[in-house]
């Protein structure tokens, strides 16, 4: 019979129609029951990009947003440790790794020297990232030895002006990376200890 | 045309001795990390034609030019193919580098050398003797010199390899905008005012399309009219340009204008570290930045003899497999689009490539500029939460999505009464202009990458090469579909044998050491053959790097597919080939 795919495909539409309301419905149910919401809810988000959604798929940014995984990428920043008198102690050496590695050079570091020895010292006096440049790759924070450029989360930073950030812009707390990436965090943090450890254990062993 | 049957391994390649059939004309390329020959320019045409009918090496893949500044020679390279299967040949020709650099043309043995001759002439000054249409086709027609000379310097030049020191000069800040003040960043001829300047160009291309004539049934010569369809047009998914001659509604020729996103991709991999390339390699077919990943870094391991982790392995076919889908089902979306069903099936295949994104997010920590291989394995494990979300897409969704698209379009009457009949390219045809991918399969020719010259760990699946027989719109779509679902037969595969393990083969490190000699790494991307063609001198930039785009080179038979087409159906034509801009312009 002629028409019979074109009723075919109309059936298709019509079925992802019917599933939005069914699955309001569903969602309702389960609402009363359990108290879990479909809109405007982390569980919501999560069902909405997992292997199950049906019907509705849009999120309704800007009201709610994608949850963003560990690994997401955006801009780096600098990390600084919070020692206990509140000194800020900057984990970058200024080795300048990062800025050989970053692909589109939009890594600028200024090294420092000791003012009464002249020698140079390993904290950068002056750390800039064109941010308008930078293409996201993550170089600067994969091949880092220090932990001390990682990449952000922050996406608005739209501006009127250049992106151009300086080391008061870049640098970033411990704890907020410790927020972002608890994962790398904890397995960093973890392979710190354990080379201290055996530092220690060797240094022990030629003291006695 | 001879065709294997579906899963037959490729036959054994068998040694071709060239230098005892042309004796004083082909010699081996004795450079130590080269293969292959080097054939006398005089003779090239004689020896390419005995390539291809005696040898069988039917499909031209890539053509390309190096230029060795310090030996003062240009090289022209070729890469050869056999659609029946087995390792690939390649033979060079070398010139002295004195202007004019002159080398005869292939495009009488191959039609599908056009484009990438005028490519190298374009970018390398090699001119190409024979080639009926020898103009520029990348750069503008006022650029002065060719850029991938080794010694053309762009007006605001820095230094032949990153990392540049002079972007930071004097220590202070400076920006690119003033650095390169657009109205100054140009070189022109000595005497060249652009005010003054009218485009010889388009002259140029009318005027090549002005050498089709139209004549009636009596012998009478009937005007004409050209359009140009593009560059800014909503079918042609980008800044691409075709002008049309047109008879009434039929197209009597076509000449397909291109580089309006020119960046000189190549150039800049040139002056980038082996490593540094891999991101901008996301930026060919930004819709699959995975296979372009896959495909250079499989052309630098090559060179640089390095294993890959074997878990490693699997997680590369799982990405490229994912990407192959996500790309076929855009492209069934858009497909429609261009058809004029506007955005219900685009809307439901974006909903599927969403989630496979999702995956790239999370795996790779960006959805389309993926940056994710390194050379000897990946950049990072998969996590195990992840895993589960692929295997619940392969296995609980996908499938049913894939034939819920199905339900969708394939009976659907008004869909097949676009596409069913209208003859895309036959597959002798398409073989002879270089088309691979979807298209050629579609045409009836089972060639398949993974399956004539496996790379990576393909050969350890089980899957079918898809291919379907007329070579129609219809077939063009329906072998999407085909390859969505082997595809899944794979990841299924795949997902069941992946071993744990390291993720990578080699120490993280920054600057490689990759030796001198040449390397040619192809893939199956999901637009057809994506090759890399990279030489080192050992240095830690290559001395050339060449993409060897699918879209780009598809592109070459573009005219011999809507000749005697009507203008409505060109817009589907040109939407079947699957064309992404950053890939086709570079």
């Amino acid at each position: 019979m002629y028409g019979k795919g074109a009723i075919k495909s109309l059936l298709v539409t019509a079925t992802r129609f019917w599933n939005t309301y069914w699955d309001d419905f569903v969602w309702l149910l389960r609402r009363i029951r359990r108290g879990d919401r479909r809109y405007y809810s982390q569980e919501g988000i999560r069902h909405r990009s997992s292997k199950d959604t049906r019907g509705i798929f849009t999120i309704q940014y800007p009201e709610e947003k994608l949850i963003t995984p560990e690994e997401f990428r955006f801009l780096p920043f600098l990390i600084y440790d919070e020692a206990e008198d509140g000194k800020r102690e900057i984990r970058c050496t200024s080795c300048g790794i990062c800025a050989k590695v970053c692909p589109p050079q939009c890594i600028w570091i200024v090294r420092s020297n000791d003012p009464k020895t002249g020698r140079p010292i390993p904290e950068p006096t002056a750390f800039f990232i064109d941010g308008d440049i930078c293409m996201n790759c993550g170089f600067c924070s994969e091949y880092c030895p220090f932990d001390a450029i990682k990449m952000d989360h922050e996406i608005d930073i739209a501006s009127y002006n250049r992106n151009v950030f300086d080391m008061e812009a870049l640098l970033k707390p411990a704890s907020y990376y410790a927020g972002i990436r608890p994962a790398n965090f904890a397995r960093e943090e973890e392979a710190r200890r354990q080379k201290e450890a055996a530092k220690a254990a060797k240094a022990a062993a030629s003291v006695s | 045309m001879s065709m294997p049957s579906m899963g037959t391994p490729a036959p054994v390649q068998e040694f071709v001795d060239l230098s005892s059939r042309f004796p004083g004309i082909v010699a081996p390329d004795s450079r130590a990390g080269f293969t292959g020959w080097i054939v006398a320019a005089e003779r090239l045409v004689e020896v390419a034609t005995v390539l291809r009918d005696e040898l069988g090496f039917d499909l031209l893949s890539c053509v390309t030019g190096v230029d060795y500044l310090p030996e003062n020679r240009m090289e022209v390279v070729y890469h050869l193919n056999r659609t029946t299967g087995g390792p690939g040949l390649n033979f060079k020709v070398q010139v002295a580098r004195a202007d004019p650099i002159e080398v005869p043309s292939l495009i009488g043995v191959w039609p599908g050398a056009d484009l990438q001759e005028r490519e190298a002439w374009d970018l390398l000054g090699i001119r190409f003797a024979g080639h009926p249409d020898l103009r520029r086709i990348l750069m503008w027609e006022g650029f002065e010199g060719h850029p991938l000379r080794k010694d053309w310097k762009e007006a605001f030049y820095e230094e032949d390899g990153k990392p540049f020191k002079s972007r930071w000069p004097e220590g202070q800040l400076q920006m690119a905008e003033d650095r390169n003040p657009l109205q100054d960043n140009l070189s022109f001829p000595p005497g060249f005012d652009p005010e003054k300047w009218i485009p010889e160009g388009d002259a140029l291309l009318y005027g090549s399309l002005a050498r089709y004539t139209i004549k009636d049934e009596q012998g009478l010569s009937t005007d004409s009219i050209v359009v140009n369809m593009g560059p800014q047009h909503p079918s042609t998914h980008g800044v691409f340009r075709a002008a049309i001659k047109l008879n009434g509604e039929t197209i009597v020729a076509l000449k397909p204008v291109i580089g309006y996103l020119h960046r000189n991709h190549e150039k800049i991999g040139e002056r980038n570290t082996f490593l540094l390339n891999m991101p901008y390699t996301d930026r060919l077919d930004y819709f699959n930045s995975m296979a372009n990943n896959l495909g250079y870094a499989i052309t630098v391991e090559k060179l640089m003899g390095i294993p890959v982790a074997e878990r490693a392995e699997y997680i590369r076919v799982i990405m490229a497999e994912l990407t192959r889908i996500q790309n076929h089902l855009v492209f069934i979306g858009n497909l429609l689009n261009d058809l004029g069903a506007m955005y219900t099936p685009a809307l439901y295949a974006f909903e599927e490539r969403e989630l496979i994104l999702d995956i790239f997010e999370a795996v790779s920590g960006a959805r389309m500029m993926c940056n994710y291989l390194r050379f000897g394995g990946v950049v990072r494990d998969v996590p195990p939460d992840v895993m589960e979300k692929i295997r619940g897409l392969v296995h609980d969704r996908l499938p049913g999505k894939t034939d819920e698209m199905e339900r969708l379009l394939t009976e659907n009457e008004i869909f097949l009464s676009r596409t069913k009949g209208v003859p895309m390219i036959d597959g002798e045809t398409a073989v002879q202009y270089s088309i691979t991918g979807p298209v050629l399969r579609a045409a009836g020719v089972p060639y398949d990458i993974r399956r004539a010259d496996p790379y990576s760990i393909y050969d350890r699946f089980e899957f079918d090469v898809a291919v379907r027989p007329h070579g129609d719109l219809f077939d063009n779509y329906i072998i999407r579909i085909d390859e969505i679902r082997q595809s899944l037969r794979i990841l299924e595969q795949a997902l069941k044998g992946i071993p744990e393990g390291p993720v990578n083969s080699q120490k993280p490190q920054y600057q490689v050491r990759v030796p001198a000699g040449e390397a040619y790494g192809r893939i199956e991307s999901p637009k057809g053959e994506l090759a890399y063609y990279v030489v080192s001198n050992g240095k830690p930039n290559p001395w050339r790097y060449h993409v060897r785009a699918p879209s780009f080179v598809n592109i070459s038979a573009l005219e011999k597919i809507c000749l005697g087409k009507k203008i409505a159906d060109f817009v589907a034509l040109f939407g079947v080939l699957d064309v992404v801009m950053g890939e086709l312009d570079r």
